[in-house]
């Protein structure tokens, strides 16, 4: 049981995976202008992360028992692209409500590098590991995969409010946009520098 | 729109870091200094030149509906020939970019190339339009690796001219959004002047 505490409070707090990992940067600058965009989106990227990573940890399973590792990142992005295509179908016809919510947000995550970073981290050797070769196990990775995801819509939706108040400022032209976003992102990233050494 | 123009257009006009803001994933991660700056623009580079390249001549075959998969499976074909080069002849920059090499596949630049140019202009234009917009990149990774690395380390491509440490906060996280930040203002500064 700790090492799964170790492994969310590792993942939210310590290595957030927008503020220093650098995945999932595009919706992260893209999508922050208004608070319910933002929270919209992380809901979102959670779900698509959290069976994305159970299903292409599967599948690495039978790539390697195949011996074709090298097709892992082919083999997962059309994995991740036909995912998502199929959780957009099947909300539609479940969850009209749900699906009215994240809908616009579901296609752009294909493109997201998170998703397919996560993908790709868990099936490589890692610190969070409790098996002696260094692997994760399905409950790790599905674990590590759901709290990245966390962590991705606690920087998001902190972000966002960030954001919303700027806009009520005066701010230099040449800084409008992209840049003032990016200075604030980086004192976000300072704050949350605080947390390393926690784990 | 001359030969000429088609690969100078990506330092200034669209330049993909500072004025249309794409990949900024591996921008902000991988240029911890210049020469990691400058390889993963090389790496991106190459894989941009060939999607392309390969993208415009079977773009006419594709069925429209199904045209962006079939390009992410191109892309991603050149990104795991890559991993087998770099593995094999440049381990130790494999080892550092690491993650970000694969990453490659989902890089809005590289897909964004394909759906805006290779699949309606001709094999030679939209392979210069890959060099082109590949300098660009690669150039302004070299620079904001640079900056960070002269801030953060104080030296310039691993040669040390600044005694002592320098800042460390500029080789990591937030080091990376502040310079990214500062720079795209100062280019916006330049451009700008230069324009009236």
């Amino acid at each position: 049981m700790v090492e799964y505490i170790l492994i969310i409070i590792s993942a939210i707090f310590v290595n957030n995976i927008l503020l220093s990992q650098f995945l999932g940067v595009c919706p992260f600058l893209g999508v922050s202008n208004k608070l319910s965009t933002a929270s919209g989106m992380s809901m979102a990227v959670c779900f698509v992360i959290t069976l994305a990573t159970v299903v292409t940890y599967l599948l690495n399973m039978l790539l390697v028992k195949l011996g074709l590792e090298f097709l892992q990142t082919i083999s997962f992005i059309l994995v991740i692209a036909a995912l998502v295509q199929m959780v957009e179908i099947v909300l539609k016809k479940i969850s009209p409500a749900l699906y009215a919510s994240l809908g616009i947000f579901l296609p752009l995550i294909t493109t997201n590098c998170a998703v397919l970073g996560v993908a790709l981290t868990v099936v490589k050797p890692s610190v969070y590991a409790s098996a002696a070769n260094g692997m994760m196990n399905l409950g790790e990775a599905t674990v590590y995969a759901f709290a990245t995801s966390l962590g991705f819509g606690l920087a998001m939706i902190l972000f966002a409010g960030l954001r919303e108040q700027l806009s009520l400022n005066d701010v230099p032209k040449a800084f409008k946009g992209i840049p003032i976003a990016l200075v604030t992102a980086g004192i976000l990233a300072m704050a949350f520098m605080g947390f390393s050494g926690l784990v | 729109m001359g030969k000429f123009q088609l690969i100078t257009k990506g330092l200034i006009k669209e330049n993909p870091t500072f004025v249309l803001l794409l990949g900024m994933c591996p921008t902000l991660a991988t240029t911890t200094s210049a020469i990691n700056g400058m390889s993963m623009g090389l790496a991106t580079m190459f894989v941009l030149i060939l999607s392309n390249i390969v993208i415009s001549a079977i773009a006419a075959y594709i069925p429209d509906k199904v045209r962006i998969p079939a390009y992410i499976v191109v892309i991603a074909t050149f990104v795991t020939l890559l991993q087998f080069i770099m593995q094999a002849y440049v381990p130790d920059i494999y080892e550092t970019l690491g993650l970000f090499i694969p990453l490659i596949v989902v890089n809005c630049i590289v897909l964004g190339r394909a759906e805006a140019f290779a699949n309606k202009n001709s094999i030679v234009d939209s392979a210069l339009d890959g060099i082109g917009i590949g300098l660009g990149f690669t150039c302004s990774l070299t620079v904001l690796g640079l900056v960070r690395e002269i801030l953060g380390s104080g030296s310039a491509f691993g040669f040390k001219f600044i005694a002592g440490d320098g800042i460390l906060a500029f080789v990591l996280a937030p080091g990376a959004f502040l310079a990214l930040g500062y720079l795209i203002v100062i280019f916006r500064k330049l451009t700008s002047k230069k324009a009236e």
